[in-house]
């Protein structure tokens, strides 16, 4: 086990695919000499080469439609996407090619391209540096979507990602970078639990509260401060969002009757709608209330002194546990 | 006078990417009209463009770009001082800023990146709005309108489509201003620019493509953007270009001078590389010694924008101690008045945060904007509602 930041950690999982597999191809921005904006490549280049680690070009639909050609020549290039809001260049490769080849080849052509995608807010930065676009993928058939919360699951998913067959977006919370955490760097990917399972986190009895990525220190912190009140939380860790680990999840809602989902996109046909439903079908008389979603509002990912609003904080799904109990919140005497 | 100095030279040769454009065509020469020691040399073809500067307007040149590099060191201070979260500085390109900007007319309209904001000080942006949007106040500085400039673009490359629909407008209207756009270097690989200059070559609209080539992209250096020099590119899409020398604010005034009127007689696009350099960091996140050399910057700052203009006015005899008094007072005034309009700009009020989403009202953001504010008025202390480790 060694202490070492998340960016640490994802760094050293990029270094294990790197000497585990020749084929495996870093592409992106800024990721050789500079080791990428937020220093997630640092020191790759000199290690592995300028044909291993490549700085490309500053052009996201090239990088993409790139590495959909060395996928086809039998690569595994693991593409950085420099922050959230600059992979809408590359969006039509992602979804027209890297996400329909296997289908429309019959299988014959694999697509084993990993997409890192620094995502979420929280840094304080200008416009397109901050969002949480994971729905428009988890909605395009094909693609695999999973996201980070800690630095143990950075490090072992991100080579699970690698090695799937299937194009992989990965979501990475920036703004947990710096966080430190515990890593066992000995953890064989391929036996350790699999990128496309939910975790239980905090164990709880009375809601089930369900995050992923940046959301899951704020959901487990606010799990705390709900046992103060006497209020029992259990806490899940989606991972993987497309597809997501249902029976993780329905099992819990069957124990605790209530669902509450938080996420930093906005609200309207984001991941919660697709949760909510989901466990609304499968666990309908196990409910004992109407899910909840604790989200990003509807706007554009605001300018930086407003951001705090926008992002669900402790105090925002405390008050939405506090809903899905019954307990007075700040929507009392509304009706839904 | 032609010359080369400023060219991507001494570049290693090596692999793909690393031999840098030293190919043919036009580009092998760079307009140059004041030479970095200060003199002013002759052009057979562009000293006519700047005929008019005289000597008085020459000292309003210089007190711009010592303005601009002013606002610059000041808002850097700022960021450095955590009144602003992030700052792109200019140091090192005020020429091709003040050379093309106070080339234009009032109804030409701008669709710059992030780094001109020496062209918006140009276009008569109030100063505290040229920091706003890195104050994080708003997503935008001020009403493109009120200075035909649209606000800084930070989707690397996007202004240069919107510029050449915007000339494309221009066109339809029957009128004679002109779109330009500012871009890097690093802009040039994304395909909106290239499908820009399509689009303008083949509508023949009347837009400019300004060209920062200030070497680097990042961490990248413009030889991995462009293995033939940036300007040589524009005659694939059949598009004039001109390689000038972007530290020299004459230069810079005569080419866009000759682009704009190119573009205002129905001669459609033309392509302006000027070749200057970032002296600075990208942002002020950004740590340059990670990637690049020092001696390049001795070599840059040698070739200093103002340094030469200085140098031309003295050599003129018109560098007098109530005149460097003069642009000193200004600077010193511009700075005060940026800094205490950006310290005493009002903060937002938490439910703007809901505002302009729609020109008109849309029930599912009304129905969230009621929530917050009962979720807002649910607290005794509302500054604790919006704090990640939360008030309860
Ligand atoms: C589409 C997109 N991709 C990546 C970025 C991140 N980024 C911001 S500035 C920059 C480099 C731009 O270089 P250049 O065009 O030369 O302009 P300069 O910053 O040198 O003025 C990059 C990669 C971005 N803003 N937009
Ligand atoms: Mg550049």
């Amino acid at each position: 086990m060694t202490q070492m930041t998340f960016a640490r950690a994802i760094n050293s999982g990029l270094r294990k695919s790197l000497e585990n597999d020749p084929k495996v191809i870093l592409m992106g921005e800024d990721i050789g000499t500079l080791g990428g904006v937020f220093r997630v490549t640092d020191g790759l280049q000199k290690d592995f080469g300028k044909h291993r680690v490549v700085d490309t070009p500053l052009a996201e639909s090239a990088i993409m439609g790139t590495a959909v050609g060395l996928a086809y020549r039998g690569y595994r290039p693991v593409v950085e996407i420099q922050f959230d809001g600059f992979v809408y260049p590359a969006f039509d490769q992602i979804v027209s090619q890297v996400a329909k080849i296997h289908y429309r080849t019959q299988g014959a052509v694999k697509m084993p391209i990993t997409v890192r995608i620094p995502f979420g807010g929280g840094i304080g930065s200008p416009e397109h540096h901050s969002e949480s676009p994971e729905a428009y993928f988890t909605h395009t058939s094909g693609l695999r979507v999973v996201s980070v919360s800690n630095p143990q699951d950075a490090h072992t998913m991100i080579q699970q990602a690698i090695a799937s067959d299937d194009p992989v977006l990965f979501f990475e919370p920036k703004r947990r970078y710096h966080d430190k955490g515990e890593v066992d760097e000995s953890i064989d990917p391929a036996t350790a639990l699999s990128m496309e399972k939910a975790r239980v986190v905090a164990e709880g009895k009375d809601v089930t509260l369900v995050a992923y990525g940046p959301l899951v220190k704020t959901a487990k912190d606010a799990a705390v401060a709900a046992a103060d009140e006497g209020v029992s939380v259990e806490v899940i860790d989606l991972r993987s969002l497309a597809p997501v680990d249902f029976a993780t999840l329905e099992a819990s809602v069957r124990k605790t009757g209530r669902l509450v989902i938080t996420h930093e996109a906005g609200q309207s046909g984001g991941l919660g709608a697709e949760v909510a439903t989901s466990i609304t079908e499968r666990c309908f008389y196990h409910l004992e209330a109407a899910p909840v979603r604790v989200t990003g509002f509807d706007v554009p990912y605001p300018y930086s002194k407003l951001e705090s609003h926008h992002l669900p904080s402790l105090d925002r799904i405390l008050d939405g546990v506090d809903r899905a109990l019954g307990r007075p919140n700040s929507l009392s005497g509304l009706e839904g | 006078m032609f010359t080369d100095e400023l060219g991507q030279g001494g570049i290693p040769a090596g692999g793909p990417g690393d031999s840098a454009g030293h190919h043919g065509g036009a580009g092998e020469s760079l307009v140059q009209l004041i030479t970095p020691g200060g003199e002013r040399v002759s052009h057979p073809q562009y000293d006519a463009w700047v005929q008019d500067v005289s000597d008085e307007q020459l000292g309003f040149l210089y007190e711009d770009l010592v303005v601009i590099r002013r606002i610059d060191t000041e808002a850097t201070a700022l960021q450095r001082q955590g009144e602003l979260g992030l700052w792109p500085p200019l140091l090192g390109q005020e020429a091709a800023q003040i050379g093309s900007a106070r080339s234009l007319r009032d109804d030409d309209f701008v669709f710059s990146s992030y780094r001109e904001n020496g062209v918006a000080y140009c276009r008569g942006v109030d100063l505290a709005d040229i920091v706003k949007v890195w104050r994080g106040n708003a997503s935008a500085g001020w009403d493109p309108y009120t200075v035909n400039m649209a606000t800084p673009q930070i989707i690397i490359g996007a202004q240069t489509l919107h510029a050449t629909g915007y000339a494309m407008g221009i066109q339809n209207d029957g009128a004679d201003s002109v779109a330009i756009t500012y871009f890097g270097d690093g802009a040039t690989s994304e395909g909106d620019v290239n499908e820009a200059m399509v689009f303008a070559a083949s509508f023949q609209s009347p837009v400019v493509f300004f060209c920062s080539n200030n070497h680097w992209a990042i961490s990248e250096p413009v030889r991995l953007q462009s293995h033939i020099r940036i300007a040589d590119r524009a005659a694939g899409f059949g598009i004039p270009s001109i390689r000038v020398d972007g530290n020299d604010v004459l230069a810079v005034m005569a080419a866009t001078r000759e682009a704009l009127e190119r573009a205002r007689h129905g001669g459609g696009p033309t392509f302006i590389e000027a070749v200057t350099y970032r002296m600075g960091p990208h942002t002020t996140a950004d740590d340059p010694t990670r990637y690049r050399d020092a001696n390049e910057l001795e070599d840059w700052a040698a070739k200093d924008p103002i340094a030469r203009v200085k140098g031309l006015l003295e050599r003129k005899g018109l560098l007098t101690g109530q005149f460097e008094a003069r642009v000193a007072a200004k600077a010193d005034a511009v700075a005060r008045e940026l800094r205490a309009g950006c310290i005493t700009m009002p903060d937002p009020e938490p439910l703007d945060i809901f505002k302009h989403v729609y020109s008109t009202p849309n029930s599912w953001l009304d129905r969230q904007e009621d929530h917050y504010s009962r979720y807002l008025a649910s607290f005794g202390d509302p500054a604790g509602a919006h704090s990640e480790e939360g008030a309860r």
